[in-house]
C-alpha cells in the first residue's frame, strides 16, 4: 500500500524522478505554457498586463526576501544583521557603481565574510 | 537587411537564423550568465546537504529550471513532505513565471513563429534569460528573435545542468560557510538584475513592495506567504507607479 508519498517514501529507483516531475516540473512548466497560450489575448499596454508584470516582480522579490530573512540550511548560519547588511549594501554598491551586478555581488559577499569574522 | 520593424517579417533563411543563434550564444560569456553559474555551484552544495544523488540533482535542474522552485523541492526532500504538499508549494512559487512569459511573448514572437516552438522555448524562461531577452531582443530582427533567444537560453540550461553534475561529484562536503556564501549569490543577483531590467516606475516599486509585503504574508497566511506578498506587493506597486507617473505627466 502506498501511504507515504515523500521523496524517500517509496523504495523504487524511478520514484525520486517521478517525484521531481510531479512536484517540480509539472507545477512549474504549466505556468510557462499558460503564459504562451494566453499572451496573444493580452494587450501589452493594458492595465492587466501591467499588473501581471508588477505581480511577477513582487513575487521574485518575495523569494529574495524569503531567502534572506527566512533562510534555511547553510544560509541560516549567517546572522540576520549580516544577511541584511550584505543584501542592502550590495544593492547600494550596485546602484552607485554604474549598475554593475558584479559589483553588487562582490560587495555582498565581502560583507558576509567581514560580518562573520568580526562579530 | 537588418531591421526589427514588425512590418518586414518574412521567414529568415537558415543562415541568418544560425548567425543569430550564435550571437545569442555569445551572451553566455556575460556577467549575468557567469553569476548564475556560480549560483548553481551553491545549488550543487545544497543538493549534497539535502542527501539526493547527483543524477537527481541534475534532473531537477534540467526539468524545473527555476531556482526558487528547486530550492523548495530540496526543502520538501529534507522535511519529508508528501508529494501533494511539495507540488502545491512549487505551484505557488512558479505562478510568477506566467506573467513573465506573457510579458516576453510580444518581444519574442514573430509572424512566422510556431506555437510549438514558443512552448518549447518557454521552458527555458527564468530570471536570467528573461532579463537578457527583455534587454536585448529589441535590437534583433523580429524573424530571428526565437533563434537568438534559443542560442542563449537553451545552452544556459544545459551548461548549468552539467555544472551541477560535475560540482556535486568534485566537491567533497564544502564547509557550511562556503555553501552559504555561494547560496547568497542568488538573492543579490536577483535583486540587482531585476532592478536593472525594470522599465517602469511600478516595476522598481514592486521590488520594494514585494519584499515589504513578505512579513505580512507570513502573518496573514503562513504557507502561502509568497503568493500573498506577490499579489499584495504587485497591486500596491502598480497603483503607486501609476500615481507617480501620472503626476509627472500632469
Amino acid at each position: 500500500m502506498i501511504s507515504d508519498l515523500s521523496f524517500h517514501g517509496i523504495a523504487a529507483s524511478w520514484w525520486p524522478f517521478a517525484f521531481i516531475l510531479l512536484a517540480g516540473w509539472l507545477p512549474t512548466d504549466i505556468w510557462r505554457y499558460l503564459g504562451v497560450l494566453t499572451s496573444g489575448q493580452l494587450d501589452e499596454h493594458s492595465p492587466l498586463a501591467a499588473i501581471s508584470r508588477t505581480v511577477a516582480t513582487a513575487l521574485v522579490s518575495a523569494v529574495i526576501g524569503q531567502l534572506v530573512f527566512y533562510p534555511t540550511g547553510a544560509m541560516a548560519d549567517f546572522s540576520l544583521p549580516v544577511r541584511l547588511g550584505a543584501l542592502g549594501l550590495g544593492f547600494v554598491a550596485y546602484l552607485t557603481c554604474g549598475r554593475r551586478v558584479l559589483v553588487g555581488i562582490l560587495t555582498a559577499e565581502a560583507i558576509l565574510f567581514a560580518g562573520t569574522f568580526f562579530s | 537587411m537588418v531591421t526589427s520593424d514588425d512590418s518586414i517579417d518574412q521567414a529568415a533563411s537558415q543562415g541568418e537564423r544560425f548567425t543569430w543563434f550564435l550571437r545569442g550564444m555569445r551572451g553566455l560569456v556575460s556577467a549575468p550568465a557567469l553569476i548564475l553559474m556560480s549560483a548553481f555551484l551553491g545549488f550543487a552544495g545544497l543538493c549534497r546537504e539535502a542527501g539526493i544523488t547527483w543524477i537527481e540533482a541534475s534532473f531537477l535542474t534540467l526539468t524545473v529550471w527555476a531556482l526558487p522552485a528547486q530550492i523548495i523541492i530540496l526543502g520538501a526532500v529534507v522535511a519529508g513532505a508528501s508529494l501533494p504538499a511539495a507540488a502545491f508549494a512549487v505551484t505557488l512559487s512558479s505562478v510568477r513565471l506566467m506573467p513573465m512569459v506573457v510579458a516576453l511573448m510580444p518581444e519574442l514572437r514573430g509572424a512566422q513563429s510556431r506555437k510549438g516552438t514558443l512552448l518549447f522555448l518557454s521552458h527555458f524562461v527564468a530570471v536570467t534569460s528573461w532579463v537578457f531577452a527583455m534587454e536585448r531582443l529589441r535590437s534583433v530582427p523580429r524573424n530571428c528573435r526565437t533563434s537568438y533567444y534559443a542560442g542563449f537560453a537553451v545552452p544556459l540550461t544545459l551548461i548549468n545542468t552539467v555544472i551541477v553534475a560535475i560540482v556535486f561529484n568534485l566537491m567533497d562536503e564544502l564547509p557550511a560557510m562556503a555553501t552559504g556564501a555561494l547560496a547568497f549569490l542568488t538573492p543579490v543577483y536577483f535583486l540587482c538584475s531585476l532592478y536593472g531590467s525594470a522599465r517602469e516606475t511600478s516595476g522598481r516599486m514592486a521590488l520594494g513592495s514585494g519584499m515589504l509585503a513578505l512579513p505580512i504574508g507570513h502573518w496573514l497566511a503562513p504557507g502561502f506567504e509568497l503568493l500573498v506578498a506577490g499579489l499584495l506587493g504587485g497591486v500596491v506597486a502598480y497603483l503607486l507607479g501609476r500615481a507617480i507617473d501620472g503626476r509627472r505627466v500632469a
